[in-house]
C-alpha cells in the first residue's frame, strides 16, 4: 500500500479539491489563504510522489522546494495585504472589500 | 587604430558633442554654455597643434594615414567611408581650429547679451564639426554630407538675426546659390562613382590612373566637382551670395566667409587636382581669373567696410582657383592658409571697428548712421591702435608686400600664371587677371585703411564715445595680426623672398593623373618665372599702395572728381556690375512669370474646372448614397444589430458580479466541463 | 506496523483537511491545518523525501502557520465573525468540488503512469543541493530575489502609516 502511486495521487486530489472548495466558499481572507496552502501542498505531494515512483529523482524534490519557497513568500505578502485591509476597512471579509469595483 | 586617426576622430566628434549639448541644454548652463563650445574648439586646436608639431618634426611630405570602414554593404558594391590624414589635412585642420578658436573667443564680447547667445555657439560648433568633416573625409560621400552641413550652418549663421528681413533673405540666398553649384557637384560625384564604383578618393585616383574614366567624361566630372567649389567658394557666376552673407555676425564672417568655409571649395580642388583634365583646368583657371579681377573691381567703390572685405575675399578665392587651374595648386593651398589668417584678421579688425562704432552710435543716439559705413568713420587710429596696427599688417599681407605672408603665396600664384602663359601664349589673359587684381587689391585695401583710420573723424561726437577693444577681441587680433608676418610660413628659413620653408617641404605637388602638368615640370617653370614675377608683383603692389595713398591719404587726386568724371564706370563698380539685377531680369523674372503661368494653369483651369466639377458631381452622388446609407443601412441593420447586442449584453452583465470567488467557481465548473468533454 | 501508521497518517491528513475547510472557527481551521501539514510531512517520509519532510515542518508549520495564526490574532474580530455563505455558493461549490475530486481521482487511477523502480537513496540533501547549484541555479537565484522582494513588500505593506 505504501508502494502504490495511486494512493498518494488520491490524497493529493482530495486535498486539492478541498483547497479549491475553501477558496470558492470562504469569505474570510485568511481562510482563503489556508485553502491556497492546501492546493499548494497537494501539488507538492504530487511532485514528490512522481519523484519517488516516476524516476524524477531529485528534480521533483527541488520543485517541491521551490513551491514551498513560493508559498512562504505568498503567505507573507498575502498576510501583509490582509492586515492592511483590516486596518483600512476593519474587516477581512473579501465580499466587503469592493472599493476597487467600478 | 593609428594615433593620428584617433586624434582626427576626436577633432571630428568634439564639436559635434558641443553642438548637441548646446542646442539641447545650452540655455540652462552657466554662462549660457559658451564654455562648452569654446572648450571643445580649444581642445581641437590643441590636438591639431600636436599633430602639426609632430609633422614638423620629421617634415615628411609622404605622410599618409587612412582609415575607413564599410558603412553600407549592398552586395555587389560596398560604400566605405573614413578619414584621410596627410599633410594637407593636418595643416587645414590646424587652420580651421585656429580661426575657429579665434572666432569663438572673439564672439564672447561681440555677441554678449544677445538673446540667442547659446544658439549662436551651438551653430558655431555645428559649423566646426562640418568643416572638419570636409577636411578629414577620404571619400566623396562624407565630403558631400559635410559639404551640405557646412552649407546648412552657413545658412543658419547668416540668418542668425532672422528677425531682420535682410539677414533672413541673405541666408536663403546663400543656401539657394550654393544649391546651384551643388547640383553640379553631385553630378560630378555620381559620374565618378558610376565609373569607379567607389566613393574613396584612393579608388577614384586609381580609376583615373588606370583610365577607367577618361576623356570627356572625366572632364565633365572634374567640371562638375568644380561647380561645387564655384558655389561654395563664391566664384563667378555664383559669387552673389558672399557679399550678402555679411549680414551675419562679424565673427561668423571672419570664420566662415573669409577663412574656412569658402576655402572648402579651394581645398577640394587642391585635393582633386590630379584628376582634373587640361580642359577642366582651363575652365577652372578662367573662372578663377575672372573672379579675381571682377570682384576686386567691385571692391573699389563699396562703402560698407564688410562689403569691401567680402569682395576682397571673393577676389582672393579667385586667385586660389586660378592657381589650381594653372597647375600651381600647392601655391593655391599656401595662399589658402595665409589668406585664412590675414583675411580673418581683417574681418576681426572690422568687427572690432563695427563693435566700437556701434557702441559709439548707441551712446550718442545716432541711430540714423550705419556703423558699418566707412564714410561715417575716420581717424579711428587714435582710438583703436591695436586694431589699426593689426589690420595694417594684414593689409600689407593681402596687398603682397614683402615681409608679409601674402607676398609669398601671391608671388607663387602669379609665377604659376606667368609660367602657364609662357607655354600657352593664347592664355595671356590669365596673368593679366592676376596682376591686375593684385594692383587693385593693394589699392582698395589702402582706401579701406585710410577711410577708416586716418583723416578727420566724420562725426566727432560719435568719435568721442568710442572705446578701445576689450581683451577678448584684442587677443585674436594680436595673434592673427602677428600671423600676417612672413616668418611663420617660412621657418626655418628667414629669407622673405624665397618662399622656402616648412610649408613647401610638407606639401609637395603631385603629378596630374589626367594629363595635366607634371609636378616637376611645373616646379621648374615656376622657378624660372620666379624673379620676373617678384619684381612685377612688388611693383604692382607698391603702385596700388601709392595710388591709394594719393587718392585717400594725401588727397592729391580727388576720388569724387574721378567718380564724376567717369560716372558710368563708377556706377558699374558701385552696383556690382549689376549682376544681381541681371539675374533678376534674366532668371528670376522669367521664372516668376513661368510660375505665375503654371499657377494659373493649376488653379484657374485645373482646380476650378476639373477638380471642382468633379467635386460637384461627387457631392451629388454622395448625397444620394448618404440617404440610402443612413435610412436603410444605419437605421435598420446596424442599429438593429446594436439593439440585439445590448439586450444580450444586459443578460450577460448579471454574471459579472465582481467577486473573485464566483469567478473561481465558474472556472472550476469550466474545468470540469472540459474534462467531461475529454472523457466522453 | 508500517501499513498501520501509513493508514493513520493518510486519515489524519484527509480528515484534518476536511476540518480546515469545514470548521466555522478560524482558530480551529488553523489547528486542523497544522495536522494536515504534519500528515503531509509524514507522507513525504514514506516517499523517501526526508529532507522535504523536515523542510515542510520547519517552513510550513514553523513559518507559514505561525504567520497565519498571527494574522488571525491581529484581526481578532473575525474569530467571532458570522461566516455566513450564500447557500447557493456553498451548495454549487460543494457539488463542483466533489466532481473535481472524482475526476482527478479517476484520472489518477486510470492513467497508465510510467513507473520506474528505484532504490531508496541514503540521503537526499546532498543531491538536492547539487541540483540547486547546477541545473536549477537560475531558478534558485530568482527564488532568492523573490523572497527578498516579498520580504520588502510585506514589510512595506503592513506598515501602519501607508
Amino acid at each position: 500500500m505504501t508502494h502504490s502511486l495511486s494512493i498518494y495521487l488520491l490524497v493529493a486530489a482530495i486535498l486539492f479539491g478541498l483547497g479549491v472548495y475553501a477558496i470558492m466558499t470562504r469569505r474570510n481572507a485568511i481562510a482563503i489563504l489556508m485553502g491556497v496552502e492546501l492546493v499548494l501542498n497537494a501539488a507538492n505531494l504530487n511532485f514528490v510522489a512522481f519523484a519517488r515512483f516516476g524516476g524524477m529523482n531529485s528534480s521533483g524534490h527541488v520543485f517541491a522546494l521551490f513551491v514551498i519557497v513560493l508559498a512562504a513568500a505568498e503567505a507573507a505578502v498575502a498576510l501583509a495585504i490582509i492586515i492592511n485591509l483590516y486596518h483600512n476597512l476593519h474587516t477581512i471579509n473579501v465580499e466587503e472589500a469592493s472599493t476597487l469595483k467600478q | 587604430m593609428n594615433i593620428f586617426i584617433q586624434y582626427g576622430l576626436a577633432i571630428y566628434l568634439l564639436p559635434l558633442a558641443a553642438f548637441l549639448i548646446q542646442i539641447f541644454w545650452g540655455r540652462r548652463l552657466p554662462r549660457k554654455g559658451d564654455w562648452v563650445s569654446i572648450g571643445a574648439v580649444l581642445l581641437t586646436l590643441v590636438l591639431s597643434t600636436a599633430m602639426l608639431a609632430s609633422l614638423l618634426l620629421d617634415l615628411n611630405p609622404d605622410f599618409h594615414q587612412e582609415a575607413s570602414f564599410t558603412w553600407l554593404d549592398l552586395g555587389r558594391f560596398q560604400i566605405r567611408v573614413g578619414f584621410l590624414m596627410d599633410t594637407v589635412t593636418v595643416i587645414m585642420l590646424f587652420v580651421v581650429a585656429l580661426i575657429s578658436s579665434a572666432s569663438h573667443i572673439f564672439s564672447i564680447k561681440y555677441m554678449e547679451g544677445d538673446p540667442a547667445y547659446s544658439r549662436y555657439y551651438a551653430y558655431l560648433s555645428l559649423f566646426t564639426f562640418s568643416m572638419n568633416g570636409i577636411v578629414l573625409s577620404n571619400n566623396l560621400l562624407l565630403l558631400y554630407v559635410s559639404w551640405e552641413l557646412v552649407g546648412l550652418s552657413s545658412y543658419l549663421l547668416i540668418g542668425f538675426w532672422y528677425e531682420k528681413p535682410s539677414a533672413a533673405l541673405a541666408g536663403m540666398k546663400a543656401f539657394l546659390t550654393n544649391r546651384v553649384g551643388d547640383i553640379g557637384f553631385f553630378i560630378g560625384i555620381l559620374l565618378m562613382f558610376t565609373a569607379t564604383g567607389s566613393f574613396l578618393y584612393r579608388d577614384m585616383f586609381a580609376g583615373v590612373a588606370a583610365g577607367t574614366i577618361a576623356g570627356t567624361t572625366l572632364t565633365l566630372a572634374g567640371i562638375g566637382l568644380f561647380m561645387g567649389a564655384v558655389g561654395k567658394s563664391s566664384q563667378v557666376p555664383l559669387h552673389i551670395w558672399l557679399p550678402d552673407a555679411m549680414e551675419g555676425p562679424t565673427p561668423v564672417s571672419a570664420l566662415m566667409h573669409a577663412a574656412t568655409m569658402v576655402a572648402a571649395g579651394v581645398f577640394m580642388m587642391v585635393r582633386f587636382f590630379p584628376i582634373l583634365t587640361p580642359d577642366a583646368l582651363l575652365v577652372v583657371a578662367y573662372i578663377g581669373g575672372i573672379t579675381a579681377l571682377f570682384a576686386s573691381l567691385i571692391a573699389i567703390t563699396q562703402t560698407d567696410i564688410k562689403k569691401v572685405l567680402a569682395y576682397s575675399t571673393v577676389s582672393q578665392l579667385g586667385y586660389m582657383i586660378l592657381a589650381v587651374g594653372t597647375g600651381a595648386y600647392v601655391a593655391a593651398f599656401f595662399h589658402l592658409v595665409t589668406h585664412a589668417v590675414f583675411k580673418s584678421n581683417l574681418f576681426y579688425g572690422s568687427g572690432s571697428v563695427i563693435h566700437a562704432m556701434h557702441h559709439g552710435l548707441e551712446r550718442t543716439h545716432r541711430h540714423d548712421l550705419d556703423p558699418q559705413d566707412m564714410r561715417n568713420m575716420g581717424g579711428l587710429k587714435a582710438k583703436l591702435p591695436l586694431t589699426y596696427w593689426s589690420m595694417v599688417a594684414s593689409t600689407l599681407a593681402i596687398a603682397g608686400i614683402p615681409f608679409f605672408s601674402g607676398f609669398l603665396s601671391k608671388d607663387q600664384i602669379l609665377a604659376g600664371t606667368l609660367a602657364f602663359a609662357e607655354h600657352h601664349p593664347v592664355h595671356f589673359l590669365l596673368p593679366v587677371f592676376g596682376f591686375g587684381a593684385a594692383l587693385i587689391t593693394a589699392f582698395y585695401m589702402t582706401r579701406l585703411i585710410f577711410l577708416t583710420f586716418h583723416q578727420e573723424p566724420r562725426h566727432p561726437e560719435v568719435f568721442a564715445q568710442i572705446q578701445r577693444a576689450p581683451f577678448e577681441m584684442a587677443l585674436p587680433l594680436t595673434i592673427l595680426g602677428t600671423g600676417s608676418l612672413y616668418v611663420f610660413y617660412t621657418l626655418p628659413s628667414v629669407n622673405p623672398f624665397g618662399g622656402e620653408g616648412w610649408f613647401q617641404r610638407l606639401v609637395e605637388a603631385r603629378d596630374s593623373l589626367a594629363g595635366g602638368p607634371a609636378a616637376d615640370w611645373m616646379a621648374e617653370q615656376m622657378h624660372h618665372a620666379h624673379l620676373p614675377t617678384m619684381i612685377l608683383s612688388i611693383a604692382v603692389a607698391l603702385a596700388g599702395l601709392v595710388l591709394g595713398w594719393l587718392m585717400y591719404g594725401s588727397r592729391r587726386i580727388s576720388a569724387e572728381a574721378l567718380a564724376r568724371r567717369f560716372p558710368r564706370l563708377h556706377d558699374l563698380s558701385y552696383h556690382k556690375f549689376y549682376v544681381d539685377e541681371l539675374y533678376a531680369k534674366l532668371l528670376y523674372d522669367p521664372l516668376l512669370k513661368l510660375a505665375d503661368f503654371v499657377g494659373w494653369l493649376d488653379w484657374d483651369w485645373y482646380d476650378k474646372k476639373i477638380i471642382d466639377g468633379f467635386g460637384r458631381w461627387t457631392t451629388r452622388i454622395a448625397r444620394w448614397v448618404g440617404t440610402a446609407d443612413y435610412d436603410g443601412l444605419d437605421q435598420g441593420l446596424v442599429d438593429g444589430v446594436g439593439r440585439t447586442l445590448r439586450a444580450v449584453g444586459g443578460g450577460m452583465q448579471r454574471l459579472q458580479t465582481g467577486r473573485i470567488q464566483n469567478y473561481i467557481l465558474l472556472a472550476t465548473a469550466g474545468v470540469i466541463i472540459i474534462l467531461l468533454s475529454q472523457v466522453f | 506496523m508500517t501499513e498501520v501508521s501509513f493508514l493513520f497518517i493518510l486519515l489524519l491528513t484527509v480528515g484534518s483537511a476536511l476540518g480546515v475547510v469545514l470548521s466555522r472557527n478560524l482558530i480551529y481551521s488553523a489547528v486542523f491545518l497544522l495536522f494536515t501539514l504534519l500528515g503531509i510531512a509524514g507522507l513525504y517520509v514514506f516517499l523517501w523525501a526526508d529532507f522535504l519532510a523536515g523542510v515542510q515542518i520547519a517552513i510550513y508549520i514553523g513559518g507559514i502557520l505561525v504567520l497565519i495564526l498571527f494574522g488571525i490574532m491581529l484581526t481578532h474580530k473575525i474569530v467571532s465573525v458570522n461566516i455566513s455563505h450564500s447557500s447557493l455558493q456553498r451548495g454549487v461549490g460543494g457539488l463542483l468540488t466533489l466532481a473535481l475530486i472524482a475526476f482527478l481521482s479517476w484520472i489518477a487511477l486510470r492513467t497508465p503512469w510510467r513507473m520506474v523502480s528505484s532504490q531508496e537513496p541514503l540521503q537526499t540533501v546532498g543531491r538536492i543541493g547539487q541540483e540547486l547549484m547546477t541545473n536549477f541555479l537560475l531558478p534558485f537565484e530568482v527564488a532568492s530575489v523573490l523572497l527578498l522582494g516579498a520580504l520588502i513588500g510585506a514589510a512595506l505593506l503592513s506598515r501602519r502609516d501607508t
